[in-house]
């Protein structure tokens, strides 16, 4: 057992399959979500169902673009943003516009895949009562179904807003990062049916490597809007297993800007839960002191 | 203001059913205290208030119990909070305490009344007596630890509002259920908890952010005013009742009703800031200096 199985993943080194056990394990492995390739076909989320047999979870009319899907969910573990915005760079310095056909400024697509973060520090896998969520061999994080009993801790826990609860089941489900596929040495489903390679699935060393590299060639480009998303080990969730390249700030997708494993504070809340019980104690007998019978 | 995605949350708002975790938090705080004001009175020769405390605990504890097997998606699979011990779980701590809890109260309570083994039920006092205000507070812990703003912002002062709530139910509880010549104790405790309760909350509220705006709109609004006023009329009841059997069980129906307001108020308030994407980014921009 390693140190973080006792006092969790927040503790641990930043390697999740050795800060929990794993005395030899294949590389990390997760995704590098290039949102600026995305052309929003949706093959991915498409694919996740089909191979996952993930249930359909409504077929409705949104009214958000070509959203229909809204967001991840119990029943949709890829899920695919699509926003329409004014483009920025259509307006030049000197407040002239750049026009498109009609004389209008163009307006731009921001398409992007997002998906469980996996992360290095995942709130989710701390707050799991049961141990249900676990860490795999491949530093993933995935949920055995034959044991959770849908307590519901980790939903309002993830600072994503990744993991939920389906309704008719009673259970909690999300990205396995295909753990199945994994096993077999092939790619997850929704990597595999990127027709655009905007999902780029590999050991995240490698990965961290090509997002770079793809981020210096943005710049270069005069994309200055291009920013690398939730591949910080030093960030609050110390990293994300998948990470982005994103157009624009990360609420815009809906994504946190700043999100932290609510762990991190735990420590002082046990503390503060500790003083209250003292003193809730404390309190109690102190009121049989000096009364008159 | 911030940007969004078509205004949808940022995080998962809590599949909880309010009814039954907002409740436990009651229940839990409610069973905790009474338990150590059980005891207490019993070793100061109290039996008139320490009986209505142990059963109040009791019924309580067993409440409880039924509101988060209730609650489980899969209720057959409850045992399975008992496969592992995890401190980084709120949950899991939770579940082995009221493993201990529990059938602790229960002997204790069901001990006192028919007068079967006195010895065992001495033990059981104890231990209710000691897990027994961590019950109560540790339940803060349960919704701190999670994204959810309106929560995890207050983790600072939550168990001390989590403590002086159940220790106000509890004195609620026991003054309206002894005798006045014995309830002198309870009714101290009622008074000092309900004050501190005020105040906790109040304090909680200024130092936690923006996400305090939840506890004063829409439904945790109206909750959070209504158990103010209750919990400061249960304090004024405790004290007109020291010769008032009516005066006194007004009082204490008030301060339960207000430490249950007061749950049910955190529960919606933490609803309505997982809701909005705002209580998420704003405070989280800010932490970046943009």
């Amino acid at each position: 057992m390693g140190r973080s199985a006792l006092f969790g993943s927040f503790i641990g080194g930043n390697n999740p399959a050795s800060s929990t056990g794993y005395a030899e394990h294949p590389p990390r492995v997760g995704f590098f979500t290039d949102t600026s390739v995305c052309i929003g076909c949706k093959a991915c989320e498409v694919a996740c169902k089909e191979w996952n047999h993930v249930p359909e979870d409504g077929l409705n009319f949104t009214g958000m673009s070509f959203d229909n899907t809204v967001g991840l969910s119990a029943d949709s573990w890829r899920h695919v943003a699509f926003i329409e915005q004014p483009r920025r760079s259509a307006v030049n310095d000197a407040g002239e516009s750049d026009c498109g056909p009609g004389g209008k400024a163009e307006m731009r697509w921001l398409m992007s895949s997002d998906v469980c973060k996996h992360c290095t520090h995942a709130a989710c896998l701390d707050v799991c009562p049961t141990g249900a969520l676990f860490r795999t061999e491949f530093g993933t994080v995935v949920v055995q179904e034959d044991i959770c009993n849908g307590c519901g801790y980790c939903v309002p826990a993830c600072p994503y807003g990744v993991i939920d609860q389906r309704k008719d089941d009673g259970r909690v489900w999300k990205c396995t990062l295909c753990y199945d596929r994994l096993g077999d040495e092939m790619e997850p489903a929704c990597a595999k049916a990127c027709p655009t390679a905007s999902i780029q699935f590999g050991p995240l060393d490698d990965l961290r490597d090509r997002a770079s590299a793809r981020l210096a060639q943005m710049h270069a480009a005069g994309v200055a809007e291009a920013r690398l998303y939730g591949h910080d080990p030093n960030d609050g969730v110390g990293g994300g297993g998948a990470f982005f390249l994103l157009l624009d700030e990360p609420e815009v997708y809906g994504l946190p800007p700043a999100p932290v494993v609510t762990t991190s504070d735990l420590p002082a809340m046990w503390g503060r839960a500790a003083l209250a019980a003292a003193g809730l104690m404390v309190g109690v007998a102190a009121m049989f002191v000096g009364v008159r019978r | 203001m911030s940007d969004s995605y078509y205004g949808r949350p940022i995080i998962k708002k809590p599949v909880w059913e309010p009814l039954d975790i907002a409740g436990y938090l009651f229940l839990g705080g409610l069973a905790g205290a009474s338990s150590a004001l059980g005891a207490a009175a019993q070793i100061t020769g109290r039996p008139g208030l320490a009986r209505p405390s142990k059963l109040g605990a009791s019924i309580a504890a067993g409440a409880s119990l039924i509101a988060l097997i209730h609650d489980l998606g899969r209720p057959a699979r409850f045992f399975n909070m008992l496969r592992v011990f995890k401190p980084t779980s709120p949950m899991s701590v939770g579940s082995w305490l009221l493993s201990a809890y529990a059938p602790a109260a229960v002997a204790a309570a069901a001990s006192d009344i028919t007068g079967i083994a006195p010895a065992i039920g001495a033990a059981a006092t104890t231990v209710a007596a000691l897990a027994g205000p961590a019950v109560a507070s540790y339940t803060a812990v349960l919704l701190a630890d999670t994204a959810v703003p309106a929560w995890h912002s207050a983790y600072p002062h939550l168990p001390f509002v989590f403590a002086s709530s159940a220790a106000a139910a509890a004195g609620g509880l026991a003054i309206a259920a002894s005798p006045l010549a014995q309830s002198s104790p309870a009714r101290r405790l009622s008074v000092v908890a309900a004050l501190s309760e005020v105040a906790m909350s109040r304090r909680m509220r200024v130092r936690m952010g923006l996400s305090a705006e939840t506890y004063k709109q829409g439904t945790a609004g109206v909750l959070t005013k209504v158990a103010e006023a209750l919990t400061v009329a249960g304090a004024a009841g405790a004290v007109l009742g020291r010769r008032s059997r009516a005066a006194s069980a007004a009082g204490g129906v008030a301060l339960l009703a207000g430490s249950a307001c007061t749950r049910f108020a955190i529960f919606h308030a933490g609803v309505a800031s997982a809701r909005d994407p705002k209580y998420t980014v704003i405070p989280q921009r800010e932490s970046l200096g943009v």
